[in-house]
């Protein structure tokens, strides 16, 4: 799971365990085939449309969405990475460093930006990104795609497009990962 | 890492992991200083005061740039229009500082040890820009990136520092950075300006430049200190120019791929040819740039990453589900 997510979610620092598998491999592939032709669907093609994923974990979904973008319409589409730690709220709380290096290779202006990440929870990472995404052009729109939400918003945030809709407990900790999503807890 | 509260010396990293932490993190920072608006919001709130007891152009401007690029507050002080021409002490000046509300001191000075003493006053983090004969923490981790950029890394590396290394704290700070890194240095210089004691150290000593140059991945030239010229520790600048000097006919001594640092200010047609320093082996430009990523992340790495304090949002939150419990209930 993602190094950020251990560091954030109670107890810090401990270990993931696993209580529920949620998605199986399938149905993170299918749930990813779905939400790229409702993207295409809403932005009538994808002439406009340019997908970030944000650092770490929205890095492969983002990967794997735009695949399927691309092989339904048949076009080339580069992914950019985009790491939001210099943004985040929560400086001087608490140990916030970025994961890795954000690289957008191409101009977001007046562009639709389709923001990828695997889990929306509080949507302060996405608050995030926005500010940081302004930093980088004015885009003209900004779309929100999540593979789980799993509610317990913050702020006034909704993703566009979902994978999954997962009711969850604060405490509890959604992992996605290559094979699946797991439901469960950090122990220490 | 544990979190950094001083950067005083390259040891205060906790070596090869905590270094190679400030390189992944200067990594974004790069990254941050090539976009069209070079500026993140992440230090919002916070002021960097440089204390600058010695002249300095490009370390000072490189660490007021970083913490502008951070959206910190930057306050300067430098001692030529200044209440230490009043005879105020350096901890009276610093004490004077901290009341103002600053959260970092950038400190340079001419006595080594003056940073040291300045944090153990203050409860704002101190950052080292330079202090005596004893260390520069900061050079020596953009060397350092400089390198690994060029390079790809500094494991198995053989690096020459030539020059003045007795009277250079950049020698001290790069020697610590370079072996922690796994490097090999050969300090090359005339035996008055090497130190007296070199216990200790991970290093192998030659007066021969020549010799060496063909050896090495790395040639770091020191700035020939004109001021120890009254000391007459070289006889003159011409034959030390002549034996240390890198001159047109010696760079072309240099292995296919070497490369030519120097910290700056540099005294071209002394340590260095005019014509060398405009080389595209010589990296002191790159040096300059990858500085102001660096600075940017040891301030983000002490006042921003680095904090201990508990963190608050959710570890602290209550279970909204759970109704409150009569404390009878609570003590059974």
């Amino acid at each position: 799971m993602a190094e950020r997510e251990r560091r954030i979610a109670p107890p810090y620092g401990g270990v993931f365990s696993a209580r529920t598998r949620v998605l199986e491999r399938e149905d993170l592939h299918r749930a990813i085939w779905r939400m790229a032709h409702e993207v295409i669907e809403r932005n009538h093609g994808l002439d406009r449309v340019e997908v970030i994923g944000l650092q770490t974990g929205g890095v492969p979904i983002a990967e794997r969405l735009a695949e399927a973008l691309q092989a339904i319409e048949g076009v080339e589409l580069e992914v950019g990475r985009l790491d939001v730690a210099f943004y985040r709220d929560d400086i001087g709380l608490r140990p916030v460093l970025p994961e890795a290096v954000t690289h957008i290779p191409f101009d977001i202006d007046g562009r639709i930006v389709v923001l990828v990440d695997d889990v929306l929870f509080t949507g302060r990472t996405i608050r995030a990104a926005l500010n940081a995404l302004n930093d980088y052009g004015r885009a003209r729109a900004v779309q929100l795609a999540v593979m789980i939400d799993r509610g317990h918003r913050e702020l006034p945030i909704r993703p566009d497009f979902v994978g999954k809709n997962l009711p969850t407990r604060r405490d509890e900790v959604v992992d996605v990962h290559a094979d699946g999503v797991d439901l469960g807890e950090m122990r220490r | 890492m544990a979190p950094l509260r001083h950067l005083l010396s390259i040891e205060d990293l906790g070596g090869a992991a905590g270094i190679e932490e400030v390189l992944r993190l200067t990594d974004s920072f790069v990254e941050v200083s090539e976009r069209a608006i070079p500026r993140v919001p992440a230090l919002r709130g916070k002021t960097v005061a440089s204390l600058f007891y010695e002249d300095s152009t490009r370390t000072r401007l490189s660490f007021e740039a970083a913490a502008k690029r951070l959206s910190a507050d930057t306050m300067s002080f430098s001692v030529s229009s200044s209440s230490v021409k009043k005879g105020e002490s350096l901890r009276d000046t610093a004490l004077t500082i901290e009341a103002m509300g600053v959260d970092a001191i950038v400190v340079r000075h001419s006595s080594s040890g003056a940073p040291q003493r300045v944090a153990s006053w203050v409860g704002a983090s101190v950052v080292n820009a330079g202090d005596g004969w004893h260390e520069h923490p900061t050079q020596a981790l953009l060397d350092l990136y400089t390198i690994r950029q060029r390079l790809g890394g500094l494991d198995g590396r053989h690096i020459a520092v030539v020059g003045d290394v007795k009277h250079s704290r950049v020698a001290r700070s790069d020697v610590l950075a370079f072996t922690a890194l796994g490097a090999t240095v050969t300090l090359v210089a005339p035996g008055t300006l090497l130190p007296p004691d070199l216990t200790g150290w991970p290093v192998e000593t030659s007066h021969d430049l020549d010799a060496v140059l063909p050896n090495v991945d790395v040639v770091y030239l020191l700035r020939m200190q004109r001021e120890r010229m009254t000391e007459a520790l070289v006889p003159s600048l011409r034959e030390y120019t002549a034996r240390f000097g890198l001159t047109v006919r010696r760079a072309g001594r240099l292995a296919d791929g070497a490369i030519v640092m120097h910290p700056g200010p540099m005294n071209r047609g002394v340590e260095i040819a005019p014509e060398v320093a405009d080389l595209p082996a010589s990296t002191i430009v790159d040096q300059v740039r990858n500085g102001v990523a660096v600075r940017m992340a040891v301030l983000y790495l002490l006042l921003g990453a680095g904090t201990d304090r508990v963190p608050t949002t959710d570890a602290l939150a209550l279970d909204p589900e759970e109704p409150l419990r009569r404390p009878a209930e609570v003590d059974a």
